[in-house]
């Protein structure tokens, strides 16, 4: 199989989640694109690992799994947060650092 | 015969997989950012993860596949569909959830893509993954175990302080006081 192949798949997931963090104002939906994101890079990182033959792109994409697991669960609780200061996630209210 | 060996290289088996895979996961994760119901994105979400995880098998990698299963379609997607419900979104279909930088959004997407495609075009455009085709290679579990707990056995550890870090934070941050 030609090493693109899974390049462009991860370049596309990424560039998907990028739209999503940039475009939803909903706090969940924005780190469910966080998600697309990370699982971007481990895609890329998986290839390069079986293109380079070395195990060390597996052990690295296991690194981003438990990370992205402790930054969801963060995430959610600051979200929950903002939910229960402000009855909403709208993303667009939280601007009080806005000048 | 340079024929058959220039078809050793088609594996059409492989292909065919990756192209249903790639199919399903691209228009699943474009619902996961345009879908106007909050509860059908973590849906299609899983659609995305398990699609990662099918990636990772084709690429030889069982036990990060098996990981990614437990780890995000177990964990992280109930996590989401519990921050779904505890902040009370609405179940139907929602009108406001995106904000008003759609196009600006899109642009930017799609520009960082071209850009990704031409890069990836120009530096990778012939390259195969001859590792994949090695015979007797087994599973890779055993060395991916030997590469944590041998070379990297530092920054696992770290990662573990981490974890219970962010175990406790998440506790602090969202707990009623």
């Amino acid at each position: 199989m030609l090493l693109n192949e899974f390049l462009f798949l991860g370049a596309l997931l990424f560039c998907t989640g990028v739209y999503g963090v940039l475009a939803r104002k909903n706090g969940v939906l924005v780190l469910m694109s966080v998600e697309l994101i990370l699982n971007a890079v481990n895609i890329n990182l998986i290839a390069f690992g079986a293109f380079r033959d070395t195990i060390a792109g597996q052990v690295f994409a296991l690194f981003v799994i438990a990370i992205a697991a402790a930054e969801v669960g963060v995430g959610l609780a600051i979200v929950l947060l903002i939910y229960r200061n402000r009855r909403s996630i709208d993303l667009t209210d939280v601007d009080l650092m806005k000048g | 015969m340079p024929s058959l060996l220039a078809a050793a290289h088609l594996d059409v088996a492989q292909n065919v997989a990756f192209g249903f895979l790639a199919a399903s996961m691209a228009v699943a994760a474009i619902r996961v950012v345009t879908t106007k119901n909050i509860v059908h994105a973590a849906l299609y979400l899983v659609v995305v993860l398990a699609g990662v995880a099918g990636i990772y098998l084709l690429l030889a990698a069982e036990f990060t596949a098996v990981v990614q299963i437990i780890v995000y379609i177990g964990a992280i997607v109930v996590l989401f569909l519990f921050g779904i419900m505890l902040t009370r979104a609405p179940l139907g279909r929602t009108a406001n959830l995106d904000n008003n930088q759609r196009p600006l959004a899109l642009a930017v997407a799609l520009f960082l893509l071209g850009l990704l495609v031409y890069v990836l075009v120009d530096a990778f455009h012939s390259t195969h993954l001859d590792a994949l085709h090695r015979p007797l290679r087994v599973g890779t579990t055993a060395l991916v175990g030997n590469a944590i707990f041998q070379t990297y056995v530092v920054p696992f550890e770290a990662v573990s302080v981490l974890l219970l870090a962010a175990l406790v934070g998440a506790v602090v941050i969202a707990r009623r006081d």
